[in-house]
This record gives structure tokens, sequence and C-alpha cells, in this order.
């Protein structure tokens, strides 16, 4: 079981919690290989999945991980401009309060959402996202691939590349890299960089060229022109010449070096076709394992029974 | 402005008066009769009806003035009013508050500056000198009527809430305003630097995620305004300085010469970016937004030498349910009429750092001057605006505790020592006992 009630920010979660989270995955991922993917696991507990930004992935998956473990799961969506019009969060949270329900997902387009749920209702937050905060079970199921591929995460290079700024996902990785001993490396044009990468725990490097031969894994980000004010380079084009991965780019890595993505991809941008297609990308194992880790994290914050 | 007198006579007896416009730091009594001071001594007789206060152990000074208040009416009376703002201005110590015009409608007209001249005749605890808005609806694309506000009564031009974005309307508005010897108020933001920005770029924008507020937003049009108050030869104060660079450029411009004067909040003083945790509490978001530990230590520094002239609230009252939003979508701002000057004698006086000479001076004497308010003095003859202060008091700061119609304080929960006990406006006696006078 975990100490924490919500899975808010990824160092809620001590190192040793990451561990059990990743353990416990392994065991429900043999599950989901199964015929009968289901357990009776959270059977009365009921589970909200707020989605108020568009979603396809992560709800989804977490709809899956919830009726695999039998909760009965609900899905909100709707948009979170709690402006002038509308129901404020603070309202929405207390209306799903006092629908006494066990775990809510939320999916927020500001940082700090997840914590207004929180203090609002008595039942346990797992943040799907918030803002460019933070996404905690991304970075728990990419730890889950990596331990995957590599046997272990402790030692491991992890290049992060692109638009850090505005990734919720970078916000939760390079803390969880260096709480299981890995070594994250930001790279990136400065207009697409956090002030300070080293509060997060991030290593910088200068270029993509220079950093690739020391990587086991160049983990690219989706370039959010959405979140951008003004375009923070000068093309496409540019772009994927300098900080694109691409099959030339592959070649200098190390023959075990693998590729992943949080998806969804832009394939052209910040990775070409033929990479996104070829064996070194791991990304569908990423999608893969995000069921596993979600069920995880669901039955360890309602603290369920053995698995069966 | 009050209404007339109510009592005619009110002997202050046994206080400190402190005075340092005219070196005054002695033991003695303060008559004062129909609105001024009629006598300065020791054991001064009280005249038959006169209310006797005993301020033994207080501190007498000139009635402080709080330069940057948000009053909020019209529009916004939910969250404040004239009446209320000043209720909470007297409450926290100041005789008198400018009051700025980003209210709805905008003070952009000579008939929205006698509306607040007007309701505050009425209904104001303490004086209420309006600020007008330099540019037509604050938007920075026209001049508002500078002249009719000055001749209904405005004091200063702010578009406080929005930094004049073109230097080419700033170096219009310096220029016109010289017409009537007016003082341009700058909010100093570049929106195109500023972008979305809720917290200072840098640790805490990083660590939250939170769109960053970078200290060159700031610093760029502070080097912008002085440049073009050198040139208009305007009379400039720049408003809420939050970084260790605009200070520099000020101590700068200053040693140069120029005329330019300028404020620092409690919250920048006393508060730093760190305080904003996971919690992401947004009666700390403010704009300009909270900085760094050296930022305030500069900030404290420039009020030490004089390169800051004085401490302004920038009281900024908002609806319980606005501050409840998500951190980006919450409105800017922290109350500070009632906690400034306890602050600020907790922090700075209490510890050694300033004496209470010189808060008088940032909170009273410099106030005065950068907006040209009429000098007040302890001096036989002087208008009777004065504030006692009980340096011994203990406050908790609490939401019970305020006057204001809003509870947005960044320092709720502080306990503080040092407050004000009695207030006197034009000689009528607002506070008692550290209570407000209903009048």
């Amino acid at each position: 079981m975990l100490q924490t009630r919500h899975i808010i920010d990824i160092q809620d979660l001590t190192a040793d919690e990451v561990a059990l989270v990743l353990d416990t995955a392994e065991s429900f991922k043999e599950v989901n290989e199964r015929r009968i993917k289901k357990l009776p696991t959270l059977r009365g507990r009921t589970v909200v999945n707020l989605f108020l930004e568009p979603s396809t992935r992560t709800r989804t998956s977490f709809e899956i991980a919830a009726k695999r473990l039998s909760a009965d799961g609900i899905n909100m969506t709707g948009s979170a401009s709690a402006t002038v019009k509308g129901e404020s969060l603070a309202d929405t949270a207390s209306t799903i309060a006092a629908m006494a329900c066990d775990l809510i997902v939320v999916r927020h387009k500001y940082a700090g959402a997840p914590r207004i749920l929180a203090e609002k209702m008595d039942s346990h937050v797992i943040n799907g996202g918030d803002g460019m905060h933070q996404h905690p079970t991304q970075a728990l199921l990419d730890l889950f691939t990596m331990r995957e591929a590599f046997g272990k995460l402790e030692g491991l290079t992890v290049g992060i590349v692109g638009d850090i700024c505005h990734s919720r996902v970078a916000g939760s990785l390079i803390p969880a890299l260096r709480m299981v001993g890995a070594t994250p490396v930001v790279v990136a044009p400065p207009t697409l960089l956090p002030a300070r990468p080293d509060v997060l725990g991030a290593e910088v490097a200068s270029t993509l060229d220079e950093a690739l031969p020391d990587l086991d894994v160049a983990y690219m980000l989706r370039v959010q022109m959405e979140r951008a004010e003004g375009m923070p380079f000068p093309s496409v084009r540019e772009y994927a010449r300098f900080f694109g991965m691409n099959r030339a780019r592959l070649d200098t890595m190390k023959p075990h070096a693998k590729i992943m993505h949080p998806g969804p991809m832009n394939r052209g941008v910040e990775i070409s076709a033929d990479v996104a297609d070829s064996d070194r990308a791991i990304v569908l194992d990423q999608v893969n394992a995000g069921v596993a880790v979600r069920m995880a994290a669901m039955y360890l914050l309602l603290g369920g029974e053995a698995i069966a | 402005m009050p209404r007339p007198v109510p009592t005619d006579h009110i002997l202050l007896r046994g206080g400190r008066l402190i005075d340092p416009q005219i070196d005054l730091d002695t033991v003695a009594d303060v008559l004062v009769s129909h609105g001024e001071i009629a006598a300065i001594g020791e054991d001064l007789e009280a005249p038959k009806g006169a209310v006797v206060i005993e301020c033994a152990e207080k501190l007498v000074t000139p009635g402080l003035v709080d330069v940057h208040t948000h009053l909020r009416q019209p529009g916004r009376e939910d969250e404040e009013t004239i009446a209320s703002g000043t209720r909470a201005a007297v409450h926290g110590g100041f005789t008198a508050v400018c009051a700025m015009p980003n209210t709805d409608p905008i003070a952009d007209e000579g008939a929205a500056i006698r509306f607040i001249v007007e309701t505050a005749e009425q209904e104001a605890y303490c004086r209420v000198h309006p600020i007008g808005a330099i540019t037509a609806a604050q938007k920075g694309e026209a001049l508002a009527e500078i002249g009719d506000m000055c001749a209904a009564g405005a004091v200063a031009f702010s578009d406080d809430g929005r930094g004049v974005q073109r230097a080419g309307m700033m170096r219009l508005a310096m220029d016109y305003a010289r017409t009537f010897d007016a003082t341009i108020v700058a909010h100093c933001e570049d929106e195109s630097l500023v972008g979305r920005g809720v917290v200072n770029e840098g640790v805490v924008s990083t660590r939250l995620g939170l769109p960053g507020w970078p200290k060159a937003g700031e610093e760029t049009q502070v080097a912008r305004d002085l440049r073009i108050a050198e040139l208009t030869r305007c009379r400039l104060h720049l408003a809420h300085l939050s970084t260790a660079g605009s200070i520099a450029l000020v101590r700068e411009a200053k040693a140069a010469g120029l005329g330019v004067t300028c404020e620092v909040t409690p919250h920048h003083l006393f508060l730093h970016e760190d305080a904003i945790e996971a919690d992401y509490d947004t009666n700390l978001k403010m704009n300009p937004p909270l900085r760094t530990a050296d930022d305030c230590a500069a900030l404290r520094q420039g009020l030490l030498d004089g390169t800051v002239d004085c401490i302004a609230t920038d009281h900024a009252p908002h609806a319980r349910h606005e501050k409840a939003l998500e951190f980006e979508l919450a409105p800017f701002g922290t109350t500070g009429l009632e906690t400034a000057l306890p602050l600020v004698a907790t922090h700075m006086v209490a510890t050694g750092e300033a004496t209470w000479a010189q808060v008088v001076e940032w909170m009273a004497a410099g106030p005065r001057r950068s907006l040209s308010l009429p000098k007040v003095t302890l001096e036989p003859g002087g208008m009777a605006d004065i504030t006692v202060i009980d340096p011994e008091a203990q406050v908790v700061v609490s939401e019970d505790w305020f006057e204001s119609r809003s509870a947005n304080s960044a320092f709720l929960g502080d306990k503080l020592l040092g407050k004000a006990s009695e207030v006197l406006v034009g000689g009528r006696l607002v506070l008692r006992n550290g209570k407000v006078v209903d009048q």
C-alpha cells in the first residue's frame, strides 16, 4: 500500500513506492495477457475519469484499467474554461464528492487543478495531466517500459528531446528518473526549455548530435504548438533538421539504444516515419504498459486485496 | 474627505512624537482643535469637552498615506467599496489613500473622478485621492482627458493593472501631462515579454509548471520610462517595483539627477517566490509576481539608502470564488491596507533594520512627496491627519480581523507586532483603541 492518498506529483511517491507500483504492474501485465482480462479487485468501487481537456489515449487507458479491475468507471468530459460562465472546478469537485466516488482521475488544462479537487473531496486523486506541470502515470509507465527493455533503471542515461517547457510528461519523467538512479538529459532550443531545468533534476545538452552517443534512450516529445506563444522555431523543417530523430541519427546511437515517445507522434517533425516504425522504437510497449501501470496505481491507492 | 469634525478638541497625551520632516522625536502632548494641530508641548491642558487619549508608550506620527489602493467602486462593490476600503485603510493606520482607476467603468474622464470625490465625501473614513487613467479605457491607444480629470481632483495618472505598451504612447502622455504638472504613475510590464506569465520565471515556474513572468518584463519598461521622463521632464512615479534590476535603474537615474520617485509593496519586501508551493495558493498570485530572496533584499536596501521613496500596498481585494479558481485563472493581487504597517513594524523595526523615523518617511512623508500631495507635519497649524501607533500591539492576521470586504491576504495566519491604535483625519477620530469609529 502507499503512504500518499493521491498521486498528483510523481514525488508524492517514495522511490520504494515507485518500485512497488512497477512490481505490481508486472502482475497486472500478466493478467492483461490472459484471455479473460478481468479481476474482481475493485468491485463496487467507483472511479470517475474527469477529463476536462481533450484526450483519447490517456482516458482510454485509465478506462480500460478501471474496467479490468471491475471498478465502476464513469467518464466526465468537458472543457476547463472556468471563466465567467459555467461551474468552477471547486464546485465540480464538490458535486462529484457529493456522489461518493472512490477515485478521481483528472486531466486538466491548468497546473494545480488536481490539488483543488483533492482539497474539496474525500476521494483519492490521480493526476492524469495538469497543464504544463505533471503527468505522473505517464512517467511510471515510461519507467516500466525502460525496465522491461533494459532489465534495470539505475545507470541509464535518458535524453528527453524537444518541447520540454510545455511538457507535463517531462515534468514528471525527469524527477522520476532521478528517483530510480537514472540520468535525465534535456535537449532543446532554449525557446522550448523551462527557465531552470536543473530544478527538475535535468542536465542540459547543447545539441542533439552531441548527446546521442551517450544515450540509452532518446525520448522524443511532441511539439505542442497549441501551448506555445508564438512559433518557437522558424519552421518545422528546421526543427526536424536539428532536433528531429531520423535514421541517420539513430545510427549514431548505441546498438541497444531505444526510441520512446509519449504520443501522439508528429511524424516528420520530432520523429521520422522510418524510425517510428522501426524495432528500435518501443512506443507501443509504452501504451501497453500504460494499462498495467494505471491498474497498479488504482489498486494500490484503493488498498485492494491480494491479486488473484 | 471626511465630513465635519464631530469633536472640537482632542488631546493626545504623552506619546512619542516622530516626524523626520522637522527632525522631531520627543515625548509631548498634541492638542487638536477644529481639525488642526493647535498646540504641541508638555502637560498641555485639555479644553472643556476635549477627548483625551493616553498615548504613553505609543508613537504619534503624521498620518500614513497609501499611494496605491484598489477600491473597486464602481463596478465590483462585492469586493470593496469606497466605504469598506477606507474602513480598512484607517484600520491599517492610513489617513489617505490614492484610488487606482481600473474600476468598471475605468476612471478615464472627469465625471468618473467626480463620482469618486463625491462618494468619498459622503461615505469615506479617510481622504481619497483619485488617480485617473493615462489612456482611454486603459487601452494604451489614445490619451484620456487628463486635464478634465485634474480639474475634477485627480492627483496622478496611471494605467495600473497594465503597462502602456507603446513607447510612443508613453512619450505622448508624459509630454501632455506636463501641461497640468501631473505625475504619471507607471505600471511597468511589457506584455510581449510577460505573455501569460503568472509567477516569477525561474525556480517556481519550472517546479509548478506555471507560465513565467520574467524580471526583464518589468525592467525593460522601467528603463524605457526613465529615459522618456528624462526626455519630457515629466514627473514619473514607478509603481510596485519588484526586482533588484529595477532598483538599480532607479538608483542610477536618481544619481544622474532625474526627479523620479518609486514605491515597493510589503508583499514584495517580505515574501518571495519560494512561498508558492504545491498547494498553488492563489493569495500569493500577484502582479508583478513574488520574486526571489535576493530581490527582497535589494528592495529593502533601496528603502534604506533612499532609492525607494515609499511603501505602497497595492491593496487588491478579490472575491473568494474568483481566488478559488485554478492558479492560472485566478485574478492577481493581495489585500494590503491592514497588514502593511504591522509587517513593516515586525520585519524591519522590531528586527533593528529600520527606525520608526524611517517608517514615517516611507509611509507618510515619502508617499505625499511622490504624488505631490499636501505636506503634513506635526507642527502647530498643521492639518490634523495623525496616526498613533502601538508598537507592542499584537496582530494575528485572520479573515475576521479585516475591515476590508475581501480577505485574499497573502499574510493570513501571520503573527505580527505593532499596529495603529488611533487615527485622526482632519481632526476627526476614525480609529480608536484599534477599532474603527462608525461615522
